[in-house]
């Protein structure tokens, strides 16, 4: 990413490249300075001084009533390793994210390979149809669904009825077995429509002609999805799988919404603990200290998985790289 | 990465044997499209259910799964707007996600331009401590961000939400002005500078007219960003309801108006029609924007 940024003219305004001391550089780029300011303030108070402090805040007793903040150096930390509900949470959040992300980007990619058929008409109808879920605000979209999942004469249930299909009404978001799967399922129908638009950006860039010449000599749907689709989506694939672990690692919106986390905590993941624990404390104190080393934790494990996905990408196409080379005679 | 995403739409077949093929697939196109509408009838129909249900009785919606109302019962509306406060949190979510979206255009297009066209010390530096904040989750940084703003005193209007929404690294935006500006013909500038142009009117004058397909993808991007934001208004409006937005505020009455689904319904379909009526308009700039973060 940060290589593509570097310009066709690495030249400094209003003359070529100042070849002075780094003060008259500074200086000969006084404008570039000024210009990413406004950027730079506004990053700086609301995203790089939040992940400073948040180390900070997690070293201290910090509730939101008190102003006395005593230093407790890692207590917060020790408490968080042996509280099975953060645990549950962390597991939850897991959970949630192997089961919907392999799912939805499935779904999505064949969904995708439907819709990029030249033939289809009206492709851009239906890829319309499957994006709406994602403009549309996901916290009122979460209460929509308590309506529509509702034991209680919901259309869901109503219509499992008719079709004689159950027998009781199921109790979708309040009963601990279906809450978190029914938030999953709502989710891969939320963000399908993202997986669907990456997984078409990255088919249109494969030449049609392929597929025409494989056509041409014989080779059958599945063969030129294997041959010709699959090999030139990979560095696609790594990327959007990136994107979607991490973005739904981090579901809040969606679980707050439709159960609280609840019934007993059985969907709760950790976007909703750190808030449960910071500002919704049901009867207690809010316990900032304790919730921001939640998210220290959780920050250093999502960065952790990041990093180490791309690393295992390079590595593989390191590995693949090496084997051509090799095996080529 | 190019700025000039090439568009979702079907290339054209121009080729002989491409329209012998097309039209072997015109029969499996139109069996796709049958198969596919059944589909997107149920994909849509919990944004059907909710306009039908604004329009009908509480006991009418409790009837049945069924769309059409018998008559159009418009005083949901009006009892969402003024009793629940939905006019104010409309109001509220407009001045932030208008606000924001403003504020970040036009800090991300300067900082794009820079990083685009320029080269200068701690260039480098600048660029990987921004990336290295994408994979951030929300609930790192809230805290911090709750704390800043109650001791900066910007929790009692709406100031506090709106530098904070606009206050994320925005990293996408920045990489798109970026790789924009840095793919137009050195020429222009040199043009303008013969002409006695200084760095700002440069960027003003022949820099910025020419990004107008970006700052549109960053306009519409951000808006849907800043309308449907949740987590961060609900932190920062718990002691003051009458700053929330949409979303929070049908949140917040969730529990209480738990019966009256319509008056619900109603309000849920003031806070969403606007922004699927400006996905519907500007949709291409959308895909393009979203379709451009993987390209990267």
């Amino acid at each position: 990413m940060a290589a593509s940024l570097s310009p066709p003219h690495p030249t400094s305004h209003p003359t070529a490249r100042p070849r002075g001391s780094l003060a008259q550089r500074v200086l000969a780029a006084r404008w570039c300075y000024l210009f990413m300011l406004p950027s730079l303030l506004l990053a700086a108070a609301f995203t790089f001084w939040p992940i400073l402090a948040s180390w900070y805040f997690s070293l201290l007793d910090f509730s939101g009533f008190s102003s006395a903040r005593p230093f407790v150096g890692l207590d917060n930390y020790r408490e968080l390793i042996r509280d099975p509900f953060f645990w549950r949470a962390f597991g939850h959040s897991f959970l949630f994210t192997a089961v919907t992300v392999p799912v939805r980007l499935s779904l999505a990619l064949l969904v995708a390979i439907i819709l990029n058929d030249k033939a289809l008409r009206l492709s851009s109808l239906f890829r319309t149809v499957f994006f709406l879920p994602v403009v549309s605000t996901t916290a009122i979209v979460g209460i929509l669904m308590t309506f529509l999942f509702s034991p209680f004469n919901g259309p869901v249930n109503k219509t499992l009825l008719s079709l004689h299909l159950v027998a009781q009404p199921i109790d979708f978001l309040g009963s601990p077995a279906h809450a978190l799967w029914t938030v999953m399922a709502v989710q891969v129908w939320k963000n399908f429509g993202f997986s669907m638009i990456y997984w078409l950006a990255a088919l249109q860039s494969i030449p049609g002609e392929l597929y025409e010449a494989a056509k041409v000599d014989g080779a059958n749907p599945w063969q030129q999805f294997r041959g010709i689709t699959v090999p030139l989506l990979k560095p696609f694939a790594a990327v959007i799988l990136l994107i979607t672990v991490v973005s739904t690692l981090r579901v809040f919106d969606l679980v707050q919404t439709m159960t609280g986390g609840g019934p007993f905590f059985a969907s709760e993941v950790v976007e909703t603990y750190i808030y449960r624990n910071a500002f919704s404390v049901q009867g207690g104190i809010p316990r900032e200290g304790y919730a921001s080393a939640v998210g220290v934790f959780f920050g250093v494990a999502v960065m952790g998985i990041a990093l180490l996905q791309g690393w295992a990408v390079r590595r593989a196409n390191a590995i693949r790289q090496d084997l051509k080379a090799g095996g080529a005679p | 990465m190019t700025a000039h995403t090439p568009t979702l739409t079907r290339r054209p077949a121009t080729r002989t044997r491409g329209r012998i093929l097309l039209r072997g697939g015109r029969l499996r196109a139109t069996i796709t499209s049958i198969a596919l509408a059944p589909i997107c009838f149920f994909w849509v129909y919990p944004f059907l259910w909710v306009v039908s249900a604004a329009v009908k009785t509480n006991a009418q919606i409790f009837k049945g799964p069924g769309l059409i109302p018998p008559e159009l019962h418009l005083e949901n509306f009006s009892r969402a707007w003024t009793q629940a406060h939905i006019g104010v949190y409309f109001l509220n979510t407009a001045i932030i996600a208008t606000t924001a979206t403003a504020i970040v255009v036009v800090t991300t297009g300067m900082m794009g331009y820079v990083l685009g066209r320029y080269d200068f010390p701690g260039k480098k530096l600048i660029v990987a401590l921004f990336i290295a904040t994408v994979f951030l989750p929300e609930g790192y940084t809230i805290i911090p961000i709750f704390d800043l703003i109650t001791r900066l005193h910007l929790n009692n209007n709406l100031l506090g939400v709106i530098l904070a929404e606009s206050g994320g690294a925005h990293v996408v935006y920045i990489l798109l002005f970026a790789g924009f500006f840095a793919q137009l013909p050195r020429e222009l500038e040199e043009a303008a500078i013969m002409d006695g142009a200084g760095f700002l009117r440069i960027f003003a004058r022949i820099m910025l007219p020419l990004a107008k397909p970006v700052i549109a993808t960053t306009v519409i991007l951000q808006f849907e960003r800043s309308w449907n934001s949740f987590f961060l208004p609900l932190v920062l409006t718990l002691s003051r309801p009458n700053l929330r937005t949409l979303g929070v505020g049908m949140f917040a009455f969730q529990g209480e108006y738990f019966n009256d689904i319509a008056g619900m319904a109603a309000a849920a379909t003031v806070a969403l029609v606007p922004i699927i009526a400006v996905f519907l308009l500007l949709q291409r700039y959308f895909v393009e924007g979203i379709a451009g973060a993987v390209k990267q």
